[in-house]
């Protein structure tokens, strides 16, 4: 099926997501969309599946003008998505999962589906026992059973986002085969990745994605520089960056393993300086939570050693780290970083490090929370609860909230979705604390940032560090090819 | 015990069983929805006197409506029925508003419906508390229950009780071989996932709470009409709770949730036998016995440690056991749903 979209727009807030995007997809072809987190790549999936409604512009399939009102009803037009986390219903039998949605049906008419089921799965040489539970499959058998499912209920184009994530090599080589195969069979396939090298694998076309348009399109011959400019732009004028003396190793890592939910870092040895600076660059998920939640005690060391201030900390609690003055800043301000419902003078209070007294002074607390506010020009009171305040605002709370004289910070992407006015504030309070001697961990997908503030730069990829770099040596276009997962 | 006494035990068992049945499908509808309906003990409370004050109307205006035909006695009582569902029907979604479309809490929510339905039921109900009033007749089905044993247990019944068995198949059934089915089931476990295939979740919601508190309706005055005849103060009192209990203990699937009630219903029979047969045991204890019982089995069966014993089985028995055992809760249960 030919798929046009002409002129899409969709705004969310102040973020323009999709701004005025033209695309069109041919029958029987692979079509890759680049673009790093944030591009816009899943508001058009979304849209083009029917999750979305656009704020204007239009989709054509094959020619004929269409609104696709809810995911089932793109599917009944012949467009299916499969997410990267596959909407299915894990309690359920696999059987059950393959059936659930079929329309126009009161009874379920399970051996038809059954006999169905197992043709789809020998067509493409998927292993599935309809009768299994689905928490006993894997990631990348989910979206097999998803891909024989919405071939079954008649998709003619098959949207895969970041499929590749979280699934075996093994599974990625049949992934992409059956791919080929429905290309082959005249579907259309659109392959959402910021994975390079998938993308360069796979697809006959390639469109670009940059802050919400459509900067590009290229075919192969795929040139990997190309492919890194239109994804994140010209090179960067990188600023200078006060020169700070390096003090004595705060944190040391030897042989170090963290595992996360999806994905295990294994073997990191790292020594980061007192006053050093360490960014860490890579796609979401690629094992930079990990580093920053263990160094500083959120997630248990697996194997090797960790020393914070020359002290082994390998086996320590939350609290020891605590105590030896580490913190950490969560990507998630009102999840993990704040409360939600308590104010900032609230937040003063809970924060406060060592032995309280039982009882709360608030006079004290409010004095504290004046102090903090005016110190770093927070919009808001003492008794603003904190979900009210704006991200910037909420941003600098969490700095006040920090305890002085910190050993070591580790922060996921500490200005993301904040004005450019804040995130030079927020940058200008870190350096202070790296002058006096902390060094600061911190984790971002914006490559400029990384360039600008980093002394050291770690390219993570797939629960791998790929390369250590000095940043004042490094350039966007290697950045962002190692980003890719491309070596040279 | 003697084999006549036997049968009769059972089949009282049966039809005992039958309000708790009701409500705790009705329940299971709810719960599989999505929606924990807390209101399950006011529900039946209301309803209960509901149902019976409309069959007693109903009953001091029958020869005048139905000048002497032979169904009266059988309209007065459909009628009360009728008018418990719709009651059980209103409450739900009153539950289903709140929760829905208000986004409250849940538990909240169906926890003031109990109460207030519980005094208005009191309320209410002054002018027929202990009033002689119409009830479910006696329903033997020619020929099959002449069949020895089987005859007088399952089909020397009223209609209220072969309802129960029709309801229990048919939400087996519905559960376990229909696309609707399989969708409720979609609801309760991911609603986003439901509303990705096409299931207008809020809409389903609704229609399922409203059913579930039907059902809960019905089976209050089942207990009026059918169990415990006519109305007093605070007439089911404690059987909402149980309901809802045996919901989780059914592991949400209508016929493990059946056989939790039969099991209660059961364990109540036994505690009265066993009042004759210990008299030295203080008469209050027996009827708790089923408490402790139903606590113990659902840790047992709602453990890792059921899981683990089952890991070392053969693939085919530990799929067939886990299937047969497994109750675990909806995962959405009590969630809101937000379409992005």
């Amino acid at each position: 099926m030919k798929i046009e979209l002409r002129e899409i727009h969709k705004r969310f807030g102040a973020v323009h997501a999709n701004a005025g995007i033209n695309l069109s997809v041919g029958t029987g072809t692979i079509l890759g969309i680049l673009g790093e987190n944030g591009a816009g790549k899943s508001t058009l999936m979304k849209i083009l599946s029917g999750y979305f409604h656009p704020d204007s512009g239009g989709i054509l399939l094959d020619g004929a003008a269409v609104r696709l009102r809810t995911p089932a009803d793109a599917l009944r037009h012949g467009v299916g998505m499969l997410h990267q986390d596959p909407l299915d219903f894990p309690p359920m039998r696999v059987l059950d999962n393959f059936l659930l949605g079929r329309e126009h049906q009161f009874w379920q008419r399970r051996s038809a589906a059954r006999a169905d089921f197992d043709a789809l799965c020998s067509e493409f040489e998927f292993r599935l026992d309809p009768d299994g539970f689905m928490f006993d499959l894997t990631v990348g058998e989910r979206q097999q059973l998803e891909i024989a499912r919405l071939l079954w209920l008649g998709a003619r184009v098959l949207i895969l986002d970041e499929p590749t994530t979280g699934i075996s090599a093994n599974q990625k080589v049949k992934l992409f085969a059956t791919l080929r195969k429905l290309a082959a069979q005249n579907k259309t396939v659109i392959f959402v990745s910021h994975k390079l090298e998938d993308v360069e694998g796979l697809c006959g076309r390639v469109a670009v994605l940059r802050r919400g348009a459509l900067v590009g399109e290229a075919q192969p011959p795929y040139t990997t520089a190309g492919l890194v400019q239109m994804m994140f732009g010209q090179a960067l004028a990188v600023g200078v960056r006060p020169a700070a003396p390096l003090g004595a190793p705060q944190l040391e890592l030897r042989g170090a393993e963290f595992a996360g939910e999806h994905i295990v870092l294994r073997n990191v040895d790292l020594t980061v300086a007192a006053g050093e600076v360490v960014g860490l660059a890579g796609l979401e998920g690629s094992g930079q939570q990990q580093l920053l939640k263990g160094v500083a005690g959120l997630v248990a060391l697996g194997k090797g050693s960790l020393k914070i201030g020359g002290r082994d900390l390998s086996q320590a609690s939350y609290k020891e780290f605590l105590a030896a003055g580490t913190a950490f800043m969560a990507a998630d301000r009102l999840e993990e970083g704040m409360i939600a419902g308590l104010t900032i003078e609230e937040h003063m209070v809970l924060a406060r490090r060592g032995k309280q007294p039982a009882i709360v002074d608030w006079a004290v607390a409010r004095t504290a929370a004046q102090a903090g506010i005016a110190e770093f020009n927070i919009k808001g009171a003492p008794a603003s609860v904190v979900e009210g305040l704006s991200g910037g605002n909420q941003q600098r709370a969490l700095l006040a909230l920090l305890p002085p004289a910190l050993k070591l910070l580790a922060m996921e992407h500490p200005t993301r979705g904040l004005d450019v006015e804040s995130a030079i504030y927020i940058w200008s309070k870190l350096l202070m604390r790296r002058a006096e001697g902390t060094a600061i961990l911190f984790a971002t997908a914006d490559l400029e940032e990384l360039l600008r503030y980093s002394d050291r730069v770690l390219v993570f990829f797939a629960g791998e560090i790929m390369a250590v770099l000095r940043a004042a040596d490094a350039t966007v276009e290697q950045l962002g090819a190692l980003i890719g997962g491309k070596q040279k | 015990m003697s084999e006549v006494v036997l049968i009769a035990t059972l089949a009282s068992i049966l039809a005992d069983s039958a309000p708790i049945i009701f409500a705790a499908l009705g329940e299971t509808l709810n719960e599989r929805a999505g929606v924990v309906n807390l209101s399950v003990e006011g529900t039946m409370m209301l309803s209960a006197m509901i149902g019976f004050a409309a069959a007693f109307v109903l009953d001091g205006y029958g020869p005048m409506l139905f000048m002497g035909t032979d169904l009266a006695p059988y309209i007065t009582v459909a009628a009360g029925f009728a008018a418990a569902m719709l009651a059980g029907a209103l409450i739900a979604l009153v539950v289903a508003f709140g929760s829905i479309t208000l986004r409250r809490d849940q538990v909240a929510v169906g926890f003031i419906m109990t109460l207030l339905a519980i005094d208005l039921s009191s309320f209410a109900g002054v002018n027929f508390v202990r009033k002689p009033g119409p009830s479910v007749g006696h329903l033997p089905i020619p020929a099959l229950a002449d069949i020895p044993v089987v005859g007088p247990i399952l089909f020397s019944q009223d209609a209220v009780t072969y309802l129960s068995f029709l309801l229990i198949i048919g939400m087996a059934v519905f559960f376990a071989r229909t696309q609707p089915g399989l969708r409720l089931r979609g609801i309760g476990e991911r609603p986003q996932a439901a509303f990705a295939r096409g299931t207008n979740v809020v809409l389903m919601r609704y229609l399922y709470t409203a059913l579930g508190g039907a059902l809960i309706g019905f089976g209050g005055a089942a207990f009026s009409l059918h169990v415990k005849l006519g109305w007093s103060h605070r007439h089911t009192a404690g059987f909402g709770w149980v309901a809802l209990a045996i919901v989780i203990f059914g592991g949400w699937d209508p016929l493990k949730v059946a056989l939790g009630a039969y099991f209660f219903g059961a364990l109540r029979a036994a505690a009265t036998t066993l009042q004759a047969l210990l008299p030295a045991v203080p008469v209050q204890v027996f009827p708790l016995l089923p408490f402790p019982l139903m606590i113990l089995t659902l840790v047992i069966f709602n453990s890792d440690g059921l899981v683990r014993a089952l890991s070392l089985l053969p693939l085919g028995p530990r799929r067939f056991l886990f299937g047969l055992l497994r109750s675990n809760p909806p995962a959405a249960l009590g969630t809101h749903f937000r379409q992005e």
